[in-house]
């Protein structure tokens, strides 16, 4: 047992390593960020990431698993990892690409015509061209088949109406991956039909959402009499959801932990905080609670280990990743809400960086506990897909989708 | 990377589970924690004759000489089988507490018969009703006599010899003391789960042989690699209980439907995998730190041991809930782990002694992260 890489993989690390120091600026805490970076939402850092991509595309380190006609590099999983892990240690942009390069990317090279796949795939890795997701509705978020923007054809094209909501990035999308109705008398799952298209098509509207957090990484998309060509299909008519399966088994790949205050912060606070005339973390029922987060935070550094190890000696990842973002966002919460308890009636107060970063995870929380499947859908995913429990009885498979009851009926 | 166990291993586990299986180890359980017996001596002799009691001596001594990866692997398989044996004392704690010292004499007299599990020991270090620090050690060695009482000892009625932790006026010294002399009082006491045994052990002026003067810090080390052992069997335990829930629950109809397709019960098993994950993969750090001697062991122990207790907590308590009025009843095997749970969560120091443990090696390494 051991944390070492083969020789290959040390080769491999070696040369990620020696590229990334000849070209971006190392790191000196594990929490600093690229500079020039904003939230994904205010696009201020979007020229910044632009740049960097397209030196990672020049250089071969874009998109790394992709099939090198595609833009990519044909790394294996375990590369990608390395690949990873070493970028992890340096001050670079990003935010910008991971929906498009990380969900569309596979379903694109899944579903598109050959010549759809030259066209699209290497200037999405390049970063030239940025894509959002299409997915969720007022009336359908983790009940994702029960959207209903609606899709007619009529000759070649196809017309959309309808809402869409929580799409990140909109505002700077070039191209959008979207799932819609084609037909409302089918059972609901059966009715549904997967495109591309251009987002600046005429008849999309953007508008941004405003967070609890005041930010707003995300927008409502309204579609009316939006055209798209029958070519930018994906999959067959009344196939959606089965594409859609394959976009979202990757977006559980590309959810990882929660970024905002976690074990580190606490500790540090809890030893610079007093309470009751002693170092807080003097204190028994603070330290209780550090000892229960540090586990947390170990026993997913480690399940990362032994998924990684499993990785390297050839196996698949399973819906076992599930557990990273169940743990990573309550933990996330609950440090931010015992960090403002810590720093007691001045915690309210946003006067420095320390009570802005534990008030800002605080108010993040609830979202990342919610978005990229709810804590909820994941507790199912995991009985259902790892421990073999059976499913829910459903009450509405095999009815017509427009005799079925959606989204909030008060 | 290599963060997993070896095939050879995995094999050797896979072996133990099956002989644990084919002695229907939890109905043994069941038959101590009901009768007389103090432990399942005839399933005790199958895990000597399979040698495992001999798996960390060194041949030179009588052992097979592998590592503490193969006690971990045997630790978790005799947690999942809730064994009424004298393991953990006499191997974790008793045979690590001789082949740490460095009592060349010893060694050679009792790492033999440990290894042919011709003697059984244990480690008698509780007083009074709380885990001792340094200074709490009343139990006292004049020259090489011990004298007072020891509380709670785990096996403490079946060893042939205790590790016993003794203030020899300076510090606190580590005595080997063979429990059969006439100077040691056997208490056996009624306990939470009696499909193992404690006992009290009183000494007067028992003549003691000196493992280790000014032995703190090796108290400490052999409690955290215990701690590593333990937590793989309190593992293994939990995996054993969410198991007969989800399988209770797959099987137990109720308005029209198996239980397990409800969410309450499916987030119910899916929150006992998490806690059950989490422990797994720091025991597996524990493991790592325990098999390299590593100077990061005291964090990795009481992590591994924190997210253990809690999680056999966690997966017994529920798995009792997931069985309904049944589950509450002495003739269903739940309660068989929800006992062994709270006794694993006991011995060795409770859940507040080690988190405490493990915040003061973070504050000590002061790089936690």
């Amino acid at each position: 047992m051991d944390f070492n890489d083969t020789k290959n993989e040390a080769q491999f690390r070696e040369e990620a390593s020696t590229w990334l120091s000849n070209n971006a600026e190392k790191k000196q805490h594990a929490r600093d960020i690229y500079k020039a970076a904003g939230i994904p939402g205010d696009g201020s850092a979007l020229n910044d990431a632009k740049n960097w991509q397209e030196k990672l595309y020049e250089a071969g380190w874009a998109c790394l698993h992709w099939p090198k006609d595609y833009g990519g590099r044909d790394a294996s999983p375990m590369e990608r990892v390395i690949w990873s892990q070493e970028m992890s240690k340096y001050k670079v942009p990003g935010g910008y690409f991971e929906i498009g390069q990380g969900m569309a990317g596979p379903v694109l090279m899944t579903y598109a015509t050959e010549e759809q796949k030259q066209r699209y795939l290497p200037p999405m890795a390049k970063g030239e061209e940025v894509w959002c997701q299409l997915f969720s509705e007022p009336g359908a978020g983790s009940d994702l088949a029960g959207i209903k923007t609606k899709a007619e054809l009529d000759g070649d094209t196809w017309t959309i109406n309808g809402q869409k909501v929580w799409t990140s990035g909109a505002q700077f999308s070039d191209y959008g991956i979207l799932v819609t109705r084609s037909d409302f008398s089918a059972p609901k799952h059966k009715g549904l039909t997967y495109f591309f298209l251009d987002m600046k098509s005429p008849g999309i509207e953007i508008r941004p959402i405003k967070q609890i957090t005041g930010g707003s990484g995300f927008n409502e998309v309204y579609f009316t009499d939006v055209k798209i060509p029958d070519s930018q299909r994906l999959g067959e008519v009344g196939d959606g959801w089965k594409v859609s399966l394959t976009t979202l088994m990757n977006e559980r790949l590309a959810v990882g932990d929660a970024s905002g205050v976690d074990f580190q912060e606490i500790f540090d606070l809890a030893k610079e905080q007093d309470f009751n005339g002693d170092q807080a973390i003097k204190n028994g029922s603070v330290r209780e609670k550090l000892a229960d987060w540090y586990c947390e935070q170990s026993g997913l550094k480690y399940t990362k280990m032994r998924n990684i190890s499993a990785l390297s000696q050839g196996s698949t990842p399973g819906p076992e990743a599930s557990i990273t973002k169940i743990v990573s966002a309550n933990k996330l919460q609950d440090i931010a809400n015992f960090g403002m308890d810590l720093m007691d009636s001045g915690s309210i107060v946003r006067d420095d960086d320390t009570s802005a970063l534990f008030q800002g995870s605080l108010l993040g929380a609830p979202l990342i506990r919610i978005a990229g499947g709810t804590d909820e859908v994941l507790k199912n995913i995991i009985a259902e897909q790892v421990l073999g429990m059976p499913q829910d009885v459903r009450v509405d498979k095999n009815v017509p989708f427009n005799e079925i009851p959606t989204g909030t009926k008060n | 990377m290599n963060f997993s166990f070896s095939n050879e291993q995995i094999l050797m586990q896979e072996e133990v589970k099956k002989l644990l299986d084919k002695e229907n180890s939890v109905k043994r359980n069941r038959t101590i924690l009901e009768g007389d017996e103090k432990f399942d001596e005839e399933l005790w002799k199958s895990l000597v004759a399979m040698g495992l009691t001999a798996t960390t001596i060194p041949e030179e001594y009588g052992g097979i000489g592998m590592g503490f990866l193969e006690l971990c692997v045997i630790a978790e398989e005799l947690g999942r089988g809730i064994a009424p044996v004298p393991f953990s004392s006499s191997v974790y704690l008793a045979t690590t507490g001789i082949l740490n010292s460095s009592n060349e004499e010893v060694k050679k007299e009792y790492l033999p018969k440990l290894a042919g599990g011709e003697i059984i020991g244990t480690f008698a270090h509780s007083e009074k009703t709380s885990f001792p620090d340094e200074s709490g050690i009343s139990v006292s060695a004049s020259g090489n006599e011990i004298s007072g009482q020891k509380i709670a000892v785990p096996d403490g009625d079946i060893a042939d010899f205790a590790i016993v932790s003794a203030s020899t006026g300076k510090n606190v010294g580590l005595f080997l003391v063979n429990l059969k002399d006439d100077s040691v009082a056997i208490e056996t006491l009624d306990t939470f789960d009696p499909s193992r045994s404690h006992a009290n052990i009183t000494f007067n002026n028992a003549e003691g042989i000196l493992l280790q003067d000014d032995a703190w810090s090796s108290i400490e080390k052999l409690l955290d690699q215990s701690a590593v052992l333990f937590a793989f069997e309190q593992v293994g335990g939990a995996e054993a209980a969410m198991n007969m829930a989800k399988e209770y629950a797959m099987g137990r109809y109720a308005f029209g439907r198996a239980i397990a397709s409800f969410q309450a019960i499916k987030h119910k098993v899916a929150d006992m995998y998490v806690s059950l994950q989490l422990a797994r993969s720091n025991c597996y750090y524990g493991a790592w730190a325990l098999s390299n001697d590593s100077s990061e062991l005291p964090t990795a122990a009481a992590t591994a041991r924190v997210s253990a207790t809690k999680a056999f907590y966690e997966c017994s308590k529920e798995n009792i809930q997931t069985h309904g009025g049944m589950g509450a009843t002495w003739e269903f095997d739940c309660h068989l782990f929800y006992r062994r749970a709270r006794l694993l969560s006991s011995n060795i120091g409770s859940q507040g002694i080690w988190k405490d443990k493990l915040i003061t090696s973070l504050e000590k390494s002061n790089s936690p992260a």
